[in-house]
Formats: structure tokens, C-alpha cells, sequence
């Protein structure tokens, strides 16, 4: 019988595919207000190829009455809208498996995989319809009436989409309804849904990661923001971009990354809150005026969204590879802080921090995200979100100022040109008090001395790892960035009393107390998306401890909640009461 | 306002005896004393050079960032803060090579800064290589047999542009750069002051004597006739104009255009974080 695997699923797990341009987003967009409406919890993951038309592209929709978080590999329901269903999709499918697909339109393809095929004809549904272009439609139907949510929120979704655009409207709903129809028939009364229990009011805010980050800047007092546009980046951009008169920052796209660092460095020194968003190409060429931050004690905050590299690699794939690059980016010796949120609501809180430790340290700070992250999605409480406090006005200087006083922290008091009775200056060359260049070795190992006592101070307030699991555990599981849920996930279906797992979401500096928990364990195994192992290098540098093993995946794609489980399984040694 | 308020005393001019950079940087006060302007009101943004080093050598806003990106920092300080006198100053290598995608573009933007190119036709600081204006056949201890690219025309790469402001000045009058550096400066939009600059170390050809003989000064010149403008700055021998060769009024400035000054016509450092917004960003995802 159809469906009978999700009796006993705590999520449901759909899987929409299609080539570019047939309007998967669309449809992902509209499911997931559906059924955060519906008071279920969403998470929403997408990989896509780097093309406008054609291809395959996939979007994946896990839905629960608990939240969910993390990306898996198991698909209950598979919507093909188009043929040549790439092999990342295809490996995923099993016997529980329910495909709704066109024969026509497939030609036998995912017929033959041991899965349930249910033919649906979208192509000639949509034509009915009114046109092939509403066969996506047709398939958000579909999905609809398995799930069993009704279909007056996408009759609320087309009016508003399409507002004024009463033919459109119609024909969508016509379509989503034809759909909905023949979903509701194969699930049965009430849909696959049914009986699970429902939470209406909270979590209603769907957030990814490009909005999580942009909002974080945006609550921490970010007012200019330089890119020029790269994958995977563009997102907080184009955010900004959108609600620049909202905020009241200044936008632009510039011609080069250089330019977006090097007016990002100028408005810090004018004392506005800058933000550069890029990835690891853009930030690659970044670097010198990184450093040019670094030596003018600008606070400048880098967005630096990962992607395979090296060089261009691949566009629109996901990776954890510029950690090193991010640590050591920039000639010479300068504090940085360094962050990688796991969650929606560490990527709100992480990227006020960011700024926050910038303006108080007059230093970079950097968010690492990836690809993954900036797309991936899921409803949460908007109100249980954490705002850090609001950035300190800047005080007028006196006719005396000195930018870079030398003082006990290392931080001197930020004054900025026009405010004030004083000179403000800032020099790439090393610089005396006031800031002008001036050659003496003294000097030079005084100045360095400051900038670098500032590092003691961002070190004592690092965000310590979060420890999740047994405090008594003998094997530690670490990670960092986007992959924390899913290997907490993960850490969950293996069922360990014997393990735990430290998710870091400061990388650098690292919190000292994390070098105590590190040499507890007896057994530790570094999960993250390299081929190096960067992050255990990082940590072996740093605290002495290495890792006795990694996990490590760097195919473009992110790991799945059950190839981590499956692949710590294989490593962890004893069998603390696996299940 | 007195030049000498911009004085910064006890400094240690690392200028070669008789460089043209001396005279520029007394027009450069001189002027600005005379539009009333005084060091509080002036932010002097440079990269690297020799022509770069100008921000040290005197009393005012300072921002003496890399080589090439001056254009990128002045653009962010108006940015940032419009109210600000932002003067970008450098050299040909630093503004027309380094720096030469981001010259493009900043003129593209149109922003209300005035960019001072001191232009002596070599690489001064890093000791007499070629730079981006230097003539063909100029020899040096790299190009060894004399520089085989056509010299980038600053002037006519302006106008193609579309820049607001482009003038000629000659370091060896005094007088007459400080008039057009004071008429760059006044200028709604982006401001180009290419200034012919001896460098007594490292070009023998392009001498004080050299750009005497070939310049003359601009008189009964239509300043808005593109097509003249043009004429002029496509000459490839001497004798040179001196003057505004082109002045365009009325086109938007980049800061006045920018939504962040539609409601708000604080700068940037006086604004506070954006919660309202925020919060109902928020609201908004929550359908």
C-alpha cells in the first residue's frame, strides 16, 4: 500500500525535481507557507545546477509536527516534473519510495528503480489547465492532496503572487485543484497527515540562511554594503539591496571585489557599520585590503559564503573549504574573529556578534556560511530570536585625538572625520598615534603589540562550543558551520549513551574552555565538508589534541543526516548502548 | 581661511629636491583655504606612491589607503558622509594602472569627490619604470627597449565615461592649479584634475622646460561642447591645453541617489540600528 512507510515516520519527506525554469521554487515556496500554516514544521533544502534553463534541479521538503532542521537522504514522495533525474536523486530512492511522474513526459524513466510509480498526467492536465507552464501547479496539487492541507492556502498564494492578473489566478488554481483531487484519492480521506498532532500558533517565521545573516547585520546597525554578485553570496546583497531604504544603507554593486572591501574599509573609517558579502573567489581577492582593515583598526564585517573550489569549482555546489583561507587571508599579522552558525537562529545572533566584535575590537570579523546554509530553510519563533545590544553612538573628538592610542586593551577610542575638533587619520603603512606614516623599529613593534593585545580580549569572550548529548561521554563528535544539525541528527538515530557532540560556531578565536572538553574525550572524530580536515588541524594547532578520526565530504553536495550516522557507526569505537 | 592652517608641522618630506609634487601640494592648500574650507572640513584620501605620500604632508582628514584603491575609499567616505570635502589624490601608476578599473567605474557612479592625479609619466617610488602615461619609446631599466604600449589617455577616458569635470593643470603654475583645483573642488559630481608633474629623478624627457614648450592655456574655451573636449583630449603631440576642457552641471550625484538618504539625511556613523525594520522584516516572514 501506498504511503505505509510514514505510519511510523516522525517526517514526511518530499522531493520535488524538474529542470530549471518549470518553477520548482515557486512551488517550494508555496508548500512551505502551506504547511507552516497548517501549524507543521518545515525545512527546505535545495541544490541546483549552474544554469537559468535546463538541467535538473531538486528541492526537498521534510515535514513534522517538531521541528526539523537537517537535510536527509530518505524520499517518501518524489515529484519528477522532468526526465534525466541526476544520479544524487536517483541513489536516494528506495522501495518505500511513492514517484509521481508523466510517463509521457519521462518515457519509462524511474519506472524500474523497485520504487511506487504513479502516473500522473501533468502534461495533459496542465494543457487542460490552460497551458504546459501550469504542470507545476498540477504537481503542488498533487503533493497537496497526499499531505492532505487543502487548497485554499494555494488559492491565498496564486491572488497574491498574481494580484491583478485574474486569468493567471484562476488557471493556477484550476490547476492546483485538478491535482489536489487525485493527491487526496491515493492518500485517502484526510491524507498522509492525518492524526498528527499540529502546533498553529508558533514557529511561523520560514527563514534561510541568506535572510537569517541579512537580518543579523541589519539588527546589528549594518548600513552600507558593497558586493559584486558571486554564488552563493548574492542573496544578502540582494536583500539589503531590496530593504535599503528600510534600513537606511547605503547598497551598491561595484565593479570588483576589491572595491567592495576597499569602500567597505573607507566606510568604516567614516564610521559607517560595512558589510561585504562574497565567496571564497570574491574573498580570495579580498585579501589585501582584509589586511589594509586589520593595520586601519577598520570594522569591517566579511559575509563569505563557501563553495567547492579551487578557482571556480563549483558555482552553485556547497563546501566548508575556506576556513584556512578565511583564517589566514591577508599578508602580515592582525586579529580576526572568525564565525560559523549552524542554525537560523545562531546565524541571527553569530552576525550581530560579528559586528558587535568588529566596532568593539576595530577589527574584521568574518561569517563563514556555504551554499547549503544560505538555501536551506525552516519555520521558527521570530520572537525567541536573540538581539545583542544596540551599537554605541560615536563620541565627538577633542582637538588632541589620537586614532590609534596606545592603550592597555589595545583598543583605541574610535572618532571619526567630521565629528569633533580632532584630525582622524588612517594609514596602510605602519603609523604612529595619530596615524601618519613613520618609519622606527620601536614604533613598529609597539604598534603590532596593540593591534595584537586586542586578540586576548576577543579570546576570553569566544563563544564556547555547544555540547550536546552525555556529559559523560568518551567519544566526542565535533563539527562546525552548517553541518550541526545534521550531525546532531544524526547523533540522535545512532543513540549513543557514550558520545556527545561539540558543535563549534565560533571557529576563531577558540574558546579556551573547548581544549578541556576535547582532551576529556578518549575518542574524537572531526565531521566537516573538506577533503584536508581543516577544522581538526585547527584544533590539533591550537589545543594539542588530534583527532583520531574524520569524517570528511567534499563531492559539492552536503552530507545527509544518514550518511553521517551511518559513517560515525562504522568508527565509533564501543557500543555505549547503541539501540 | 590662511594655506598655513593647513601646515602640519615638523614633518619629514620625502620628496626629491625640485619635484613638481612641492608646488601641487601649496596649490592643493591654497585652494582649499580660499573656497573657506579648513582641515576639519577635508578628508585627503590617497593609495601608493610618491604623489600618494600628499595626505602626510598636510593638516587635515587623512586616509592613506592601497595602491590604487583611493577612488574606491573616497566614493564609500561620501558616501558615508556626504557632508565631507573628499579629495582623492595620486599618481598615474597609483590612479590610471592600479587603480585604472576602479577610475572607470567611479566616474561611471559620478560621486561628489574631486580626484587630483599628480601625472609625471613614470614610476617614482619604485624607482623610474614606465607607468600607464609614459610616451612610446620611453626607456628604462625595465622597458629596456622604450615602452611599447600606447600612453592611456586619462582626458578622453574620462569623457567616455561620462565625467562631469575634466581639466588640465600644469604643476609649474602654481596660480592656475590652484584655480582649477578650486573649481573641481566646487563641482557637483566627479572632478578630474590630471596635473602635469616633472619628476626630476626619473624623466629626462618630460622636463619643467619640456612642459613649458608644450602647453598653453586654454582661452574662449566652450566648456560644455563634448565634441571640442573630445578634440582636445585625443592630442597626441603637443602642445597641450591647460584648463577645464569639458563641465557638464545637473547629472545626479551617487550619494544623492542612494535610498539610504530618500528619509534620512543623517550620515551613516549618527544613524542607530534599524530595529523597527528589522522586526517587521521578520513579521513579514511569518506571512
Amino acid at each position: 500500500m501506498l504511503f505505509s512507510s510514514l505510519k511510523d515516520s516522525r517526517d514526511v519527506c518530499c522531493v520535488l525535481c524538474g529542470a530549471a525554469g518549470l518553477g520548482i521554487q515557486t512551488v517550494e515556496d508555496m508548500l512551505a507557507g502551506i504547511i507552516v500554516d497548517e501549524g507543521f514544521s518545515v525545512f527546505g533544502s535545495r541544490e541546483y545546477m549552474s544554469r537559468v534553463r535546463g538541467g535538473n534541479n531538486s528541492t526537498e521538503l521534510r515535514i513534522a509536527s517538531e521541528p526539523v532542521d537537517a537535510l536527509i537522504d530518505r524520499i517518501d514522495i518524489l515529484v519528477a516534473l522532468s526526465r534525466k533525474v541526476r544520479r544524487n536523486i536517483l541513489e536516494r530512492i528506495s522501495s518505500d519510495t511513492v514517484i509521481f511522474g508523466d510517463r509521457e513526459e519521462l518515457k519509462g524513466e524511474l519506472e524500474d528503480l523497485g520504487a511506487s510509480f504513479v502516473d500522473i498526467p501533468l502534461s495533459s492536465m496542465a494543457k487542460e489547465a490552460g497551458g504546459r507552464i501550469y504542470s507545476n501547479s498540477i504537481a503542488a496539487g498533487v503533493l497537496l492532496g497526499v499531505l492532505g492541507l487543502g487548497t485554499k492556502g494555494a488559492e491565498d498564494f496564486y491572488m497574491k503572487r498574481f494580484a491583478g492578473k485574474d486569468g493567471v489566478v484562476a488557471s493556477n488554481i484550476g490547476a492546483v485543484t485538478r491535482g489536489y483531487e487525485l493527491g487526496l484519492a491515493m492518500a485517502g480521506e484526510g491524507g498522509v497527515l492525518k492524526g498528527r498532532p499540529r502546533n498553529p500558533k508558533g514557529r511561523k517565521a520560514i527563514i534561510n540562511g541568506s535572510d537569517a545573516v541579512s537580518l543579523g547585520a541589519m539588527a546589528a546597525g549594518c548600513n552600507f554594503v558593497t558586493a559584486y554578485p558571486m554564488s552563493p553570496a548574492t542573496g544578502v546583497l540582494s536583500f539589503f539591496a531590496k530593504h535599503a531604504e528600510k534600513a537606511g544603507a547605503v547598497v551598491e554593486q561595484v565593479e570588483d571585489e576589491l572595491a567592495a572591501m576597499n569602500m567597505a574599509v573607507g566606510a568604516a573609517y567614516a564610521g559607517a557599520r560595512p558589510l561585504v558579502t562574497t565567496s571564497g573567489g570574491g574573498f580570495a581577492l579580498m585579501a589585501e585590503g582584509l589586511s589594509l582593515a586589520g593595520v586601519m583598526e577598520a570594522p569591517v564585517v566579511v559575509h563569505l559564503a563557501q563553495r567547492p573550489g579551487p578557482a571556480t569549482g563549483m558555482a552553485t555546489r556547497t563546501e566548508q573549504a575556506d576556513l584556512d583561507l578565511a583564517l589566514y587571508s591577508g599578508h602580515g599579522e592582525f586579529p580576526r574573529a572568525l564565525y560559523a552558525p549552524g542554525t537560523m537562529e545562531s546565524a541571527f545572533r553569530l552576525t550581530q556578534e560579528a559586528f558587535e566584535i568588529a566596532l568593539k575590537y576595530q577589527t574584521p570579523a568574518i561569517v563563514l556560511t556555504d551554499q547549503y546554509f544560505m538555501n536551506a530553510f525552516y519555520n521558527l519563533d521570530a520572537d525567541g530570536l536573540e538581539w545583542l545590544d544596540e551599537p554605541p553612538s560615536v563620541r565627538e573628538t577633542e582637538e588632541d585625538y589620537r586614532r590609534y592610542e596606545d592603550t592597555p586593551d589595545g583598543c583605541s577610542p574610535f572618532g571619526v572625520p567630521g565629528w569633533g575638533k580632532g584630525i582622524v587619520g588612517a594609514d596602510s603603512h605602519e603609523h604612529d598615534e595619530v596615524g601618519h606614516v613613520y618609519e622606527d623599529f620601536d614604533l613598529r613593534t609597539r604598534m603590532q603589540d596593540k593591534r595584537m593585545r586586542k586578540f586576548a580580549g576577543m579570546e576570553e569572550r569566544a563563544l564556547p562550543p555547544v555540547l550536546v548529548g552525555p556529559e559523560s561521554f568518551s567519544n566526542l563528535v565535533i563539527c562546525w558551520g552548517s553541518t550541526f544539525p545534521i550531525v546532531r541528527e544524526a547523533l540522535e538515530c545512532l543513540g549513543r549513551d557514550d558520545t556527545a557532540l561539540l558543535a563549534f560556531e565560533q571557529v576563531w578565536p577558540l574558546a579556551p574552555s573547548a581544549g578541556d572538553l576535547l582532551r576529556k574525550a578518549s575518542f574524537t572524530a572531526v565531521v566537516e565538508g573538506n577533503s584536508t580536515g581543516q577544522f581538526a588541524g585547527l584544533l590539533r594547532k591550537t589545543f594539542g589534541v588530534a583527532a583520531d578520526r574524520t569524517v570528511l565530504k567534499y563531492n559539492g553536495l552536503q552530507f545527509s543526516v544518514e550518511e553521517v550516522a551511518d559513517r560515525l557507526g562504522e568508527i565509533l569505537p564501543g557500543k555505549g548502548g547503541g539501540r | 581661511m590662511d594655506s598655513t592652517a593647513f601646515d602640519l608641522p615638523g614633518i619629514d618630506l620625502s620628496w626629491c629636491p625640485g619635484c613638481g609634487d612641492f608646488k601641487i601640494l601649496d596649490s592643493i592648500k591654497k585652494a582649499l583655504a580660499e573656497l573657506g574650507l579648513g582641515p576639519l572640513d577635508v578628508v585627503m584620501v590617497s593609495g601608493i606612491g610618491q604623489a600618494a605620500k600628499t595626505p602626510h604632508y598636510m593638516k587635515a582628514h587623512f586616509f592613506n589607503g592601497l595602491h590604487g584603491r583611493a577612488l574606491s575609499n573616497a566614493t564609500a567616505i561620501k558616501a558615508a558622509n556626504p557632508a565631507l570635502e573628499v579629495i582623492a589624490v595620486g599618481g598615474d601608476g597609483d590612479m590610471y594602472g592600479e587603480g585604472g578599473n576602479h577610475f572607470t567605474h567611479t566616474i561611471r557612479r559620478n560621486p561628489g569627490i574631486t580626484n587630483l592625479v599628480f601625472n609625471n609619466m613614470v614610476y617614482g617610488l619604485t624607482k623610474g619604470q614606465a607607468s600607464p602615461t609614459s610616451p612610446r619609446g620611453f626607456r628604462t631599466s625595465v622597458q629596456v627597449d622604450g615602452v611599447h604600449a600606447q600612453p592611456f589617455n586619462p582626458l578622453a577616458a574620462a569623457l567616455v565615461q561620462g565625467a562631469t569635470f575634466v581639466a588640465r593643470a600644469f604643476a609649474g603654475n602654481g596660480d592656475q592649479t590652484k584655480e582649477i583645483i578650486k573649481r573641481a573642488v566646487r563641482h557637483k559630481g566627479y572632478a578630474l584634475v590630471d596635473i602635469f608633474q616633472p619628476c626630476v629623478s626619473f624623466n629626462s624627457v618630460n622636463t619643467y622646460k619640456w612642459f613649458m614648450d608644450n602647453t598653453y592655456t586654454l582661452e574662449g574655451h566652450e566648456e560644455e561642447d563634448f565634441g571640442k573636449a573630445m578634440e582636445l583630449a585625443l592630442l597626441q603631440e603637443g602642445p597641450f591645453p591647460l584648463g577645464v576642457l569639458y563641465r557638464k552641471e545637473g547629472v545626479p550625484l551617487f550619494e544623492e541617489t542612494l535610498a539610504a538618504y530618500r528619509k534620512d539625511d543623517r550620515p551613516l556613523f549618527r544613524r542607530e540600528a534599524p530595529r523597527k525594520a528589522v522586526k517587521e522584516l521578520l513579521a513579514s516572514l511569518a506571512g
